[in-house]
């Protein structure tokens, strides 16, 4: 399978009264075609951060200060001022005309919170016609709410509340919505930013089964962002899992699952309930989140870690690849930088 | 809700009018009055009546626009409200429109340039401009363009060389145009400038910095952002966006700021001696005219209610979330 993205070295700074915080810290990772990425950590750790550098838009006061995001484009992008063409891209070598022609066409972003996502002056009739036409100005109107509804329509929204406002919907309806408006230029690759977090658990379930559904339909590779990893089990081919804006380990889902190899990974795991181990002893993680403006020497997460050696306090490990071709970032397991 | 606002206005300044120390009655008078005299006047302007027939003939009048009769001349004060309003509108539109556009304008670049030297510079602008008096401003202004460069006129609100045009709605710019007469258009937007710049300069630091607020609320939801992410043009997310949303304060600015205009237009019209409904307030008083002041201070009550009611019909209208 070849590869749709590829982050190499990726930095993200943001510039406080406080100090600098590095929110992504020189993360690497490749993501194959039709592939599901999981990506977990708490919050705070730099996920969100990372969603949104691949679409260069990094909340202020945020700035990429170093990487390179490569997308792989199977077609020529044709847009009013230009043509990008295909193959890989750099993302961070296009001007703002040419994100633009990417995000929302190549690139769909699905936001956490649904109720405040879509605008509330507008109804949604208006939200799917302004993605329509800002990619495709020739579009007739008529042809742009037809291809709304059907899109509404395999939501299971009924195609006559396209004309509702967005407070007439409830938040799973909303958040349907959203993900109508992220896949209706067809995109190549969802990033999802804790999609499901802020609904109730029965419309969570219900979304993330229609959003599997939509992988395959629509042949999506995702990035699917959460700080619950239970809810990666079912849907993640793999699994990172981010750490004070680093990426401490990737590996297959189930691997991950069975035998985690960063004792962050760990940690985690064992604080999320298991409905098949009704027996299973819940921790949490002593000490405090690290703080990215501060950072310490060495390990970032050694103050919290069950195995600190004296290596982890002065020398930061590099994510290396152990002979499963899983990678990890720890001195338990070699590999320093 | 407005109708009981206006009655409690009603009867507050019928209250103030009547504890006022003096009588209006010797007041009008010099020195030495017969009493027969007196009587007469008391008669023609109803005043021999007592207190609480004066109160609801005063409020009998009122729906017909019948606001009793001048101290000073005994003519009809609704009259006089007649042929000074339409000075006094006409102002306040145009210094709103140019207060509301240079708020909408100047603010959404302040917001668009957080943090920039143009930023701080529009900043500074609306609160030095906020905290100059009126007269002050007006003063100066006339000094400048009116006196020493002679470009604009200044004291009244039209040429006397010139006919004023034919009266349909009184104000002079819109009856121009209603009637195509050019000339008269020219003359009275002339003499407009000045005043409508002094107030509307004044007024528009407040539009500026509530603009600039909401733009940059606005600007940080998270519908903005996904709007971004959807690949939307920048314009269309600054003014559908943003500025939809954030005009929503702005107008209920509009209707306190319109209360603060009428006021405010006893100072403008002073200074730059524009006939209007604030010129003739100042004028009674002095004259301690009371049904005239009773007569101007309650139509001006009216007034703003009815803005404050009608910005409310629209603020529905505008809010999809708000329905009538
Ligand atoms: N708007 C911001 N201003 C300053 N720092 C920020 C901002 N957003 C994020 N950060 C920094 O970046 C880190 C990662 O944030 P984020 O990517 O939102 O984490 P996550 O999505 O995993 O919760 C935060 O811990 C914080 O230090
Ligand atoms: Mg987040």
């Amino acid at each position: 399978m070849t590869d749709l993205l590829r982050i190499e070295d990726l930095a993200v700074e943001y510039k406080t009264r406080r100090g600098t915080a590095r929110g992504v810290d020189n993360v690497s990772l490749n993501l194959e075609e039709n592939k599901t990425l999981g990506l977990a950590g708490e919050s705070g750790c730099g996920k969100s951060t990372l969603g949104r550098s691949i679409m260069r838009l990094v909340p202020y006061p945020g700035k990429i200060v170093n990487g390179k995001i490569d997308l792989l484009l199977h077609e020529d992008i044709v847009f009013p001022k230009g043509v990008i063409e295909k193959g890989f891209v750099n993302i961070m070598d296009l001007n703002e005309e040419e994100l633009r022609a990417l995000r929302g066409k190549e690139i769909a972003y699905i936001f956490q919170d649904p109720m405040t996502s879509l605008n509330p002056m507008i109804t949604v009739e208006t939200h799917f016609q302004e993605i329509m036409k800002a990619h495709d100005p020739d579009i007739k109107k008529e042809e742009a709410l037809d291809r709304a509804q059907e899109i509404l329509d395999g939501l299971g929204i009924s195609p006559e509340r396209i004309t509702d406002y967005p407070h007439q919907f409830s938040g799973g309806m909303r958040q349907r919505v959203m993900i109508g408006l992220g896949l209706a230029l067809r995109p190549k690759l969802l990033i999802a930013d804790e999609p499901t977090t802020s609904l109730d658990v029965i419309v969570e379930a219900q979304i993330l089964e229609e959003m599997a559904e939509l992988k395959e339909l629509f042949n999506l590779t995702m990035i699917l962002i959460t700080h619950n990893l239970g809810v990666l089990a079912q849907t993640a081919d793999d699994i990172a899992i981010m750490y004070s804006g680093r990426i401490m380990e990737l590996s297959p889902t189930e691997a991950l699952f069975e035998d985690p190899l960063h004792p962050y990974t760990q940690a985690l795991l064992e604080s999320v309930p298991d409905v098949s181990k009704p027996d299973k002893k819940l921790s949490w993680i002593p000490g405090a989140p690290p703080d990215l403006v501060d950072p310490i020497p060495g390990c970032m997460y050694n103050p919290r870690c069950k195995h600190t050696m004296d290596i982890c306090k002065t020398t930061q490990p590099g994510l290396i690849m152990n002979d499963e071709e899983r990678l990890v970032a720890c001195h338990l397991f070699g590999g320093e930088k | 809700m407005t109708i009981p606002m206006i009655m409690l206005l009603l009867t507050f300044v019928f209250v103030i009018v009547r504890i006022l120390p003096g009588d209006p009655a010797l007041l009008h008078f010099e020195r030495n009055v017969s009493p027969e005299t007196l009587a007469e006047f008391r008669e023609a302007l109803g005043l021999d009546v007592p207190l609480l027939n004066q109160y609801f003939n005063y409020l009998g009048g009122i729906p017909f626009g019948d606001f009793g009769l001048s101290m000073q001349d005994f003519t009809p004060v609704s009259e006089h409200i007649q042929i000074r309003f339409p000075a006094t509108l006409e102002l306040t539109i145009y210094s709103m429109l140019y207060a509301v556009l240079l708020g909408l304008a100047l603010g959404v670049k302040s917001a668009k340039n957080y943090d920039s030297v143009q930023d701080h510079g529009i900043r500074m602008f609306s609160i030095v401009t906020y905290a100059i008096p009126v007269f002050f401003l007006g003063m100066i202004l006339q000094s400048i363009f009116s006196i020493y460069l002679g470009w604009l006129p200044t004291g009244t609100r039209f040429d006397p060389h010139y006919s004023t045009p034919a009266t349909i709605t009184g104000m002079y710019t819109i009856d121009s145009i209603l009637t195509g007469n050019l000339t008269a258009l020219i003359v009275s937007a002339r003499y407009l400038i000045l005043p409508t710049i002094t107030l509307g300069t004044i007024l528009c630091g407040i539009f500026i910095r509530l603009t600039r607020t909401n733009m940059l609320e606005t600007l940080r939801q998270d519908f903005v952002v996904a709007a971004e992410a959807r690949g939307l043009s920048a314009n269309k997310i600054e003014y559908t966006y943003a500025l939809r949303n954030a005009f929503l304060p702005i107008l209920t600015m509009i209707g306190l700021q319109f209360a603060a205009l009428l006021a405010g237009a006893v100072l403008t019209e002073t200074t730059f001696s524009w006939p209007g409904l604030g010129t003739y307030l100042v004028q009674r008083i002095a004259h301690r005219d009371y049904t005239a002041l009773q007569g101007v201070v309650v139509f001006f009550g009216i007034l703003v209610a009815m803005v404050t009611l009608i910005l409310d019909i629209l603020y529905a209208y505008l809010d999809p979330r708000i329905r009538l």
